[in-house]
């Protein structure tokens, strides 16, 4: 065995997953984990927990696998995160634990995002033991999306009464509209919630704050509120052509797919169709959405990214299943105009070529319009995937709750706390469109100092 | 769930039901929305709201049966529940500062006029009310629009009822004898806000058209309702439904509106329930 690289994970065929929403990756078997965490060094210094926004004790559990004492390793994990299924599956490990691990130094680092799943996957815990004391207060939480899940998990076990407000139907926020079936399956996200319901938490659907009923509402019947509303507000270019038929966002697209499962022979819910579909944005989002678009039956689907394959940001795992899975890669490509047909459908998309300039403020190399480059690529769809803002209908409606000019929800940094007393926020509501394990993170936190405040308060 | 009360059929294509949802009744105005699903596989679909009673926690709902979502929608009976029922959504329309009001209703669109010409009348602003419909068969609400008008002005396309021709005659009628109105409120069709919005753009007349175009969350999530206004990106939902008809731009609309006449033509092919 070469202990240099990660052990592989099984992932389907490409060929048979370019027509099937199951999911790709197949996860450890127990010998691959056993292999697999033999590689953890067990540092002193515990790099990789630097690298995890909810400082997982990384080391710890592995050892636990080690050991073969999987049940303890899960405890491990879920001191800190309660959706280690999701995060398992989710979470860009090569830029957060994994990028610090001393293995990576001279050959790959150890695979913990795969030894997360696998621990979380193969122990089924029974949350009904855990002793609650109730306290008698109550918290509001707006959004059953990562942040607000992960709010509500902690506030629960501390002896909250604690209901979530949600705009939808569904349960889940962006783990159910948003990350399609094939990179994270639904049932995983509806028995997390479930485990959730059986602690006590209470859901209550369809209800949008800001219209059905008001901040001000909660903030009269609830002893503190937390806001993880997201960043839902889906961006366009404003370039010509973008109100053709066939031009959609990422998350009309995605909603579409996911929470309607108008993927199904027989689904009553449309969604568009198309031959060849250019999606504009380098994310995750922009892979999700190309790689939906190849299970709807597209022959062809195009990533086109301003930036080089160097700059992507989507988790590694996706652009490599998204390249085995056939999407063609058009970086360094700027889309300038879409051009539609007599009848209004797109027909194509007009494009000129980058090249990397100096660094930016973000630290990447900005592009720069090649002259006289452009080109067009023929496409019947495009999907706009270059990222979301935070829904203004909250602010709008709520007297005192400042944003800053992107329209983030501004908090306190270290208490998570809004400009209105009692309120907390966290997520992408606050820090714009990033990850989930970053949301649930804030959720934790906001948790830790509403219990900080309430308990004070007596 | 949200339990229909009660179902009364207006005429052979449209249906109105009264669904008990005491929170979107406590804070709904005229010319919003909601969103429903009838069943559990049901499409999302947006419905104006046609009255509501705040005191009792219902929203009454009027509906064209159509396509397969309305079709499915009629065939709960009172008593039954419909799965989801979300709102009120988007803008209440603004009536500050009116005295004197033309209100149009084009066919089904008078299902939605109707709560607007009641706001307007409750408010002390005198409305005409004009409500154009294909033939008499399909005339609905009038006896409600008689109540809460200072004039009426039912037009069928055939004759058949009230006045011969278009609302766009009856209103350009009006209009020539220049009366003192402040403003048009127009629902119905997109053609017919086209054409209500060419014709007062002559006039110089404020004129606001209810946008109804297709869309999933209703929240500003999608953009799939999304329009161009006064040469700017809107979403219907969130900015909307209202806007000045003079500056949307309805030929784009109306081609939007057909994106999914494909699907739909190929589920009405496919499924039994639509044949």
């Amino acid at each position: 065995m070469n202990s240099e690289k990660k052990v592989e994970m099984r992932v389907l065929d490409p060929e048979y997953r370019r027509h099937s929403i199951d999911e790709v990756s197949l996860g450890y078997s127990k010998d691959e984990a056993l292999i697999e965490a033999s590689r953890c060094l067990n540092c002193k210094n515990k790099p990789c927990v630097q690298g995890c926004p909810v400082n997982i004790d990384i080391p710890a559990f592995i050892k636990k696998i080690k050991e073969e004492k999987f049940d303890e390793a899960l405890t491990i994990i879920e001191k800190e995160s309660s959706l280690s299924r999701i995060c398992g599956r989710v979470c860009p490990q090569e830029s957060q634990c994994e990028k610090y691990c001393v293995r990576g130094i001279k050959g790959e680092s150890l695979a913990i995002g795969r030894l997360e799943r696998f621990v979380s996957d193969n122990v089924i815990k029974n949350n009904n033991n855990i002793d609650i004391v109730k306290n008698g207060k109550k918290v509001a939480i707006i959004g059953s999306g990562p942040s607000g899940l992960s709010c509500s998990y902690d506030l629960i076990k501390l002896g909250y009464d604690v209901t979530i407000y949600e705009a939808l139907h569904l349960n889940g926020g962006v783990l159910i509209y948003g990350i399609p079936e094939f990179r994270l399956p639904k049932k995983i996200v509806s028995d997390e919630i479930d485990k959730l319901k059986n602690l006590g938490v209470k859901f209550i659907n369809n209800c949008v704050i800001g219209k059905t009923l008001l901040l001000s509402d909660l903030i009269n019947d609830y002893d503190a509120i937390f806001i993880g509303s997201g960043a839902g507000l889906p961006r366009f270019m404003n370039i010509p052509g973008e109100n053709l038929n066939g031009v959609l966002s990422a998350n009309e697209f995605l909603t579409r797919f996911n929470l309607m499962k108008a993927y199904l022979e027989n689904a009553k819910t449309p969604i568009f169709k198309a031959k060849k579909y250019a999606v504009v944005g380098g994310g995750n989002v922009a892979m999700d959405a190309a790689r939906c678009a190849l299970r709807l039956g597209a022959s062809e689907v195009h990533i086109i990214y301003r930036r080089s394959m160097n700059e992507i940001p989507a988790r590694l795992e996706e652009v490599i299943h998204a390249k085995e899975e056939g999407i063609i890669f058009d970086t360094l490509v700027l889309p300038v105009e879409i051009i539609g047909d007599e009848n209004h459908y797109v027909s194509k998309i007009n494009c000129v070529r980058m090249e990397l300039g100096e660094h930016d403020e973000s630290g990447r190399r900005s592009p720069v319009e090649i002259p006289d480059s452009l080109f067009s690529i023929d496409c019947d769809a495009v999907i706009m995937a270059i990222g979301t803002s935070p829904n203004p209908l909250l602010k709008e409606t709520s007297e005192g709750l400042i944003t800053n000019k992107r329209g983030c929800l501004v908090v306190n940094e270290d208490t998570l706390e809004t400009s209105i007393e009692n309120v907390y926020a966290g997520g992408d509501a606050v820090t714009g469109a990033a990850t989930v394990i970053l949301a649930c993170g804030s959720g934790k936190k906001a948790a830790e100092h509403i219990n900080e405040k309430l308990s004070k308060r007596g | 769930m949200y339990k229909i009360l009660e179902k009364k059929i207006l005429n052979k294509d449209v249906t109105k039901m009264i669904i008990d949802a005491p929170l979107v009744a406590k804070r709904c105005e005229a010319g919003q929305f909601i969103i429903l699903r009838a069943k559990d596989d049901s499409e999302r679909i947006p419905l104006t709201i046609n009255d509501y009673d705040r005191k009792k926690g219902t929203i009454s709902i009027v509906f064209q049966v159509v396509g397969e979502a309305t079709i499915e929608l009629n065939k709960l009976c009172e008593g039954d529940e419909i799965e989801t029922f979300v709102g009120p959504l988007g803008k209440k329309t603004d009536l500050d500062g009116l005295k004197k009001a033309i209100v149009i209703g084009g066919g089904l669109g008078s299902a939605i006029a109707y709560p607007l010409a009641k706001a307007m009348k409750e408010k002390g602003i005198d409305v005409t009310s004009i409500c154009g419909f294909r033939n008499k068969d399909l005339i609905i609400l009038e006896d409600e629009f008689k109540k809460v008008s200072n004039k009426l002005i039912i037009t069928t396309d055939d004759g058949s009822n009230g006045i011969k021709g278009f609302v766009t005659d009856r209103l350009e009628e009006l209009l020539k004898v220049g009366s003192d109105y402040d403003a048009v409120y127009v629902i119905g069709p997109l053609i017919m806000m086209k054409f209500v919005s060419l014709l007062t753009l002559k006039y110089n007349l404020k004129t606001i058209v209810s946008m109804n175009p297709l869309m999933v969350d209703g929240t500003g999530m999608c953009g799939g309702c999304r329009l161009t206004y006064d040469g700017k990106i809107k979403f219907a939902c969130v900015d909307g439904p209202d806007f000045d008809g003079h500056k949307v731009d309805f030929d784009e609309a109306i081609y939007r509106n057909n994106i999914y006449k494909d699907f739909e033509r190929k589920r009405k092919e496919d499924c039994n329930l639509l044949k």
